[in-house]
């Protein structure tokens, strides 16, 4: 069996790894400045698609074109992500069905843009091996929906990948745990990730990994802490900076360069605060630098309500378990956001024991994808995974009740079998609407899509159709339908509610090649752009800031060089554009000590230099 | 489509090699599990042709909901009936489970205080003896399911084929009656204003895998 990498394709940051045949441990393969982290971010330019650090560093200077998260947008419909869409930089279109957002002068769906990443990291693994792939394991959370799961798979397509397999991610962490022999046991895998938080809970026993249930939320993460964070600092910067925010007639919230800017210093004092009791923002804008000390206090008093989302669906895995928190022998934390102290005692506080997390917390569940694509391809055998499906599958039946077929932590793969009749003389159609949820109401709950049974004409009563459901390992639905007295297979058209229709796909498969990343070449130009727009970003800055401080003949050396690297910025040429910066950076050095001196001396209040020109 | 192999004709006793019995030794049932997840999950299968992997996912699919339905003793009785009826494959009709004659007088006053508090605002009397009604019930519920799993299985496993139908008749009375107390249950957490998600119930212990679950209605045209 050909090769197959594990990926795990984040929220944040997404991974590859693969298992080492010499030493049978898994391990992530980095890129060539060696980082094991790609950031799941994915820019559209003039010049083509970019991805990973050169995307995420253009979040603030374009931030209509750079897409982040897309995976809290897969298998969704615009109603579902409208309210989440106010705070999003680029344009998500109103209409039916799956989400389309506008970028770059076009329109993609979330799967596009996962694809986008998903093809990196298959660019990324074929540079390692030196030969093509075409064959990958990807996880996803394991409270996605079969939609989600489903869109992961089109994405994996349009990338030019078989997703040979869906697994869930706090799963794969187990596998790694488990290949480690760290875990045996029950088990409860708490994952909070950059979208999303799922928690698990397995036995583990002779190499077998049973899950014995699942909860969680997708829409709860990383992201929505920065959040809360990020709209608190926007106001206080409302009331501290009034004056100046008046005299510029400037509303932060309608500035997508600036709100991204706010997001990103939130992210980043976040992070520290998981090390540090306190730490210092800094976040230069157009007119003013806002600088202010937060403590971990502070940060944990407005991320409470967030952390505390989580304990519910906790509880709830440990009742459909048959535990209680007491049978719990470990506790493993995965995801980025178990970092963050007040995550982790809740935690503790909820199980009664300290969680543990020996293996790298962003890179395990690449670790688990790796280790399932080595059993798949045959190089383990005494592993075995037995997962659950998340959400209970049923039917809507008269009066739009649910009839479940299929209860939620079922082991899969698992299957159902219902008869249905005709209430009609010589009905020909018999209309199947699957949704996936645990309320009981249909339009409650998650809807799958539309199954259209056609058969022959027959008096009402008389035909008796036997439905089979099928999930499949990956935990995605399959129908098939018989009608019994004639012994005919019904024939069945898929009306997905939130998918991708076949067709679709293949222009998608098309279109990527169309569309594709841009090369080298033209990546390093759209970086040298990039360096090119934070360098004038700085000088236009400390212009305006220092300009007084300086004789007219250094403001206008200055002036010149930035007009020269603007009209570099504009032409293809890398080198021209490279010149053109560095000439900047040396017509402001002088002017930065200026400022510096200034500072020192309180002349721009308790401002540093380097915030307003930025770090060397 | 369904192949004639020979795992995919049998019954969830027939996969485990077991009698038609309700005694079943769980720690035994739970090896036998993992060794049969073990032969057939697709996992070891990716290799084999298309059909034949087809093949494995359903086998797959039946020895896991197999070990479901065994390893749960209610869940054991329901599909036992079902069996021994010749209706394996569920097809019932969506109405709500109705009191059973024994239950009816009882019934009657909790339905009178369910209708009052769907029509307005709960005070502190009414929820207090809601509270109660749900307290009463969950014991009564609890009571038939511990005769359901004890004393009226074994007495299935020791009857003779003709007492049979006898046995089958008091199982269905005592399901039913389970479904009924389990929907008032519901119906008063429900108006106490209590979460209730996992109204289907998880597909843990204590699940009752199809049963009173009714179906169809998807007979429009």
């Amino acid at each position: 069996m050909s090769r197959i990498i594990g990926i795990d394709l984040g929220t944040t940051n997404s991974l590859v790894a693969y298992v080492d045949q010499a030493t049978g441990l898994p391990r992530v393969i980095p890129d060539a400045e060696g980082r094991p982290l790609l950031p799941s971010v994915v820019a559209f330019t003039p010049d083509g698609i970019v991805v990973g650090d050169a995307a995420r560093r253009q979040l603030a200077r374009r931030p209509a074109d750079t897409v982040y998260s897309v995976k809290r947008l897969m298998g969704r419909g615009f109603d579902d992500v409208k309210d989440e869409a106010r705070y999003l930089p680029f344009r998500i279109l109103p209409g039916e069905g799956l989400v389309k957002l506008a970028v770059g002068g076009r329109e993609v769906t979330p799967p596009e843009v996962s694809a986008a990443i998903l093809k990196a990291l298959k660019e990324r693994a074929e540079r390692h091996f030196g030969e093509p792939l075409d064959k990958a394991v990807v996880t996803v959370p394991a409270y996605f929906n079969d939609a989600q799961r489903q869109a992961t798979k089109d994405a994996g397509r349009i990338a030019g990948l078989d997703v040979v397999r869906i697994v869930n991610e706090p799963t794969a962490a187990s596998l790694a745990y488990g290949l480690h022999r760290l875990s045996e046991g029950v088990i409860a895998v708490y994952d909070l990730g950059g979208g999303t938080f799922d928690v698990s809970i397995l036995r583990v026993k002779d190499g077998v990994f049973e899950v014995l249930a699942t909860n969680g939320d997708t829409h709860l993460g990383g992201d929505d802490l920065d959040r809360v964070l990020a709209l608190w600092l926007l106001e206080d910067i409302a009331v501290r900076h009034h004056a100046e925010l008046d005299r510029d007639c400037v509303d932060l919230a309608r500035d997508p360069e600036a709100m991204q800017e706010l997001r990103l210093a939130a992210e980043a004092a976040k992070i520290r605060l998981s090390s540090e009791e306190r730490t210092t923002l800094t976040i230069p804008f157009a007119g003013f630098t806002y600088r202010r000390e937060i403590t971990r206090g502070e940060l944990e008093r407005l991320i409470e309500p967030l952390v505390a989302r989580t304990l519910g669906p906790a509880r709830r895995a440990l009742a459909d378990a048959g535990l209680t928190a007491a049978d719990i022998d470990q506790v493993v934390l995965v995801g980025g956001s178990t970092r963050v102290p007040l995550v982790r005692r809740r935690v503790q506080e909820l199980f009664g024991k300290a969680p543990h997390s020996q293996l790298n917390p962003d890179e395990v569940v690449a670790l688990g994808a790796a280790v399932q694509a080595h059993i798949l391809a045959g190089g383990i055998t005494d592993m075995l995974l037995l997962d659950v499906t998340p959400l209970s599958l049923g039917i809507e039946s008269l009066g739009g009740i649910v009839n479940v077929l299929i209860p939620r932590n079922t082991t899969i793969p698992t299957s159902a079998r219902e008869m249905f009749t005709t209430s009609v003389d010589g009905q020909t159609l018999v209309d199947l609407h699957v949704v996936q949820g645990e309320r009981e109401l249909a339009k409650d709950c998650r809807s799958l899509g539309r199954f259209e049974l056609r058969i022959d004409p027959m008096p009402a009563g008389m035909p008796k159709i036997e439905v089979t459901f099928l999930i499949d390992a990956n935990g995605i639905l399959q129908v098939q339908a018989k009608e019994q007295r004639r012994g005919k297979a019904a024939s069945i058209e898929v009306k997905p509610t939130y998918g991708l229709a076949e067709a679709d796909v293949a222009r998608m498969i098309e279109e990527s090649f169309t569309y594709a990343e841009a090369d080298v070449e033209t990546r390093m130009l759209i970086e040298a752009r990039n360096e090119a727009d934070t360098v004038l970003v700085h000088a236009g800055r400390a212009l305006t800031q220092g300009a007084h401080l300086v004789a007219s003949d250094e403001r206008a050396a200055i002036e010149a060089a930035v007009a020269s690297l603007r009209a570099a910025r504009e032409g293809s040429d890398r080198d021209r554009i490279h010149e053109a910066t560095t000439a900047v950076n040396r017509a402001t050095e002088h002017l930065a000590e200026v400022l510096m001196d200034a500072a020192l001396k309180g002349a721009l209040g308790s401002r540093r230099a380097t915030e307003i020109l930025g770090e060397p | 489509m369904f192949s004639g192999e020979a795992t995919l004709r049998k019954n969830f006793f027939e996969v485990f090699g077991l009698p038609r019995k309700l005694a079943v030794d769980s720690a035994e049932l739970q090896r036998q599990f993992y060794a049969l997840a073990r032969e057939h999950h697709p996992d070891f299968h990716q290799a084999a042709p298309p059909e034949e992997r087809a093949r494995v996912e359903e086998t797959s699919a039946l020895v896991n909901a197999a070990y479901r339905t065994l390893r749960d003793p209610v869940a054991r009785v329901d599909y036992l009936v079902r069996l021994e009826e010749g209706r394996e494959t569920r097809e019932g009709d969506t109405a709500r489970p109705t009191a059973p004659p024994a239950l009816l007088q009882e019934m009657f006053e909790i339905q009178e205080a369910l209708a009052e508090a769907k029509t307005g605002a709960l005070d502190d009397a009414t929820r207090a003896t809601l509270g109660e009604q749900r307290a009463a019930l969950s014991a009564r519920l609890a009571e038939e399911e511990a005769r359901l799993t004890g004393p009226l299985s074994a007495r299935w496993d020791g009857a003779s084929p003709a007492d049979r139908p006898a046995v089958l008749g008091a199982f269905k009375e005592a399901l039913a009656t389970r479904a009924y107390l389990r929907t008032v249950i519901d119906d008063l957490s429900q108006a106490l204003g209590e979460e209730t998600e996992g109204r289907h119930g998880s597909a843990g212990a204590t699940r009752m895998n199809g049963g009173t679950g009714g179906h169809v209605g998807a007979s429009r045209q």
